[in-house]
């Protein structure tokens, strides 16, 4: 993302403000990923519920967690579908 | 009943403690019945910022320890008459009080004065559990720059998790000019990335220096910048509503003039 801002501006005229900013923001996400394990357990049970509207999953091979680079960070989930919902299969 | 309002950064050197002491004194101006303590068990700055460091007898853990009487404890500002200080140990560790005796000694100190203002150390351990115990309401400094920043984040994360909701941002030393060329984070920037309310901004200003060698809370002095900054923050925090500082790069001919009319900025 600095690279990009620097290669749109032409490097040496960008403010380090642009570069400041998202150094800081990239070190917030960091920090904020360092969540507790209770936040992941509420998180999980959300989504199962919703998930489980529409497909039938298999919750004990279900795998999830935050998952960090050096420039990003990702919720990474691994669900085992075992079959649609009929519900599903009527949206269009 | 008074309100008990902890100023905190976490980091180091942002200006909590100019600003506790100007925020207070700038209440007592006001005729409002304030003391202002000081939390920073062992690293006390907030007497020699208020020039009343020649007058301490007793102090913080004296009156947890029950070696002296609370009132014994409290130094009147004789510039201001409704305003105290309650100083900190110096010879002590943070230690040496506990959360519960900062929030009973809060909750006493509510009951006589309008406004309690403690001034937090820096840090996240006991010293920082301890300032924010008894307090009602918690204000976050920081300055433009990264590593204030990102302190500050964690701060209002740690503040949430002690039930200390909505805490209100300063932001300090913000220098416009450097902002408007690009090279300091502007008020935006940093509220983008904190997502809490603002409560105010003070320009970098060198009177804030003077006032400081001076031991005269800058406040006072209505030629300065950031006197008015904070006199608008006491403004907001009694519930007034006023506009944020318009941060002129060029302080010219017709500024001065504006201001000389009373159309004040800040």
């Amino acid at each position: 993302m600095i690279d990009l801002i620097q290669r749109v501006f032409g490097k040496g005229n960008v403010g380090s403000k642009e570069i400041a900013k998202e150094r800081l923001r990239l070190i917030v996400v960091h920090d904020r990923v360092d969540v507790s394990p209770r936040f992941m357990e509420v998180l999980r049970d959300e989504i199962v519920k919703v998930i489980s509207n529409y497909m039938e999953i298999n919750e004990k091979e279900m795998e999830m967690h935050l998952s960090s680079t050096n420039s990003s960070v990702a919720l990474v989930a691994n669900i085992p579908v075992n079959r649609m919902k009929r519900e599903a299969l009527l949206i269009e | 009943m008074g309100e008990v309002i902890v100023v905190t950064s976490g980091k180091g050197g942002v200006g909590k403690t100019t600003t506790t002491a100007n925020l207070g004194t700038g209440f007592a101006v006001m005729g409002k019945k304030v003391v202002l303590v000081d939390a920073d068990i062992g690293l006390r700055n907030l007497d020699v910022v208020m020039g009343l460091e020649n007058r301490i007898v007793y102090d913080l853990v004296d009156v947890t320890e029950g070696n002296c009487r609370l009132k014994q404890a409290l130094i009147r500002d004789k510039r201001y008459p409704s305003l105290y200080l309650l100083p900190a140990a110096q010879t002590r560790d943070k230690n040496a009080v506990s959360p519960d005796q900062m929030r009973q000694l809060c909750y006493e100190l509510a009951q006589d004065f309008d406004y309690v203002f403690i001034d937090c150390p820096a840090g996240i351990e006991q010293g920082f559990k301890n300032a924010i115990a008894g307090a009602d309401r918690a204000i976050v400094v920081t300055t433009p720059e990264v590593a204030a920043v990102r302190d500050a984040d964690r701060i209002i994360g740690l503040l949430e998790a002690e039930g200390k909701h909505n805490p209100k941002l300063i932001v300090n030393r913000i220098r416009p000019w450097m902002v408007k060329r690009g090279d300091m984070m502007g008020i935006d920037d940093i509220i983008e990335i904190l997502a809490v309310d603002l409560l105010g901004v003070i320009p970098e200003d060198e009177y804030i220096v003077i006032s400081t060698n001076r031991g005269e809370p800058a406040v006072a002095n209505p030629a300065s910048q950031a006197s008015t900054a904070y006199k608008n923050i006491v403004k907001r925090l009694s519930g007034e509503n006023v506009a944020f500082m318009q941060l002129d790069v060029n302080r010219g001919f017709f500024s001065r003039i504006r201001r000389f009319l009373g159309f004040r900025e800040g």
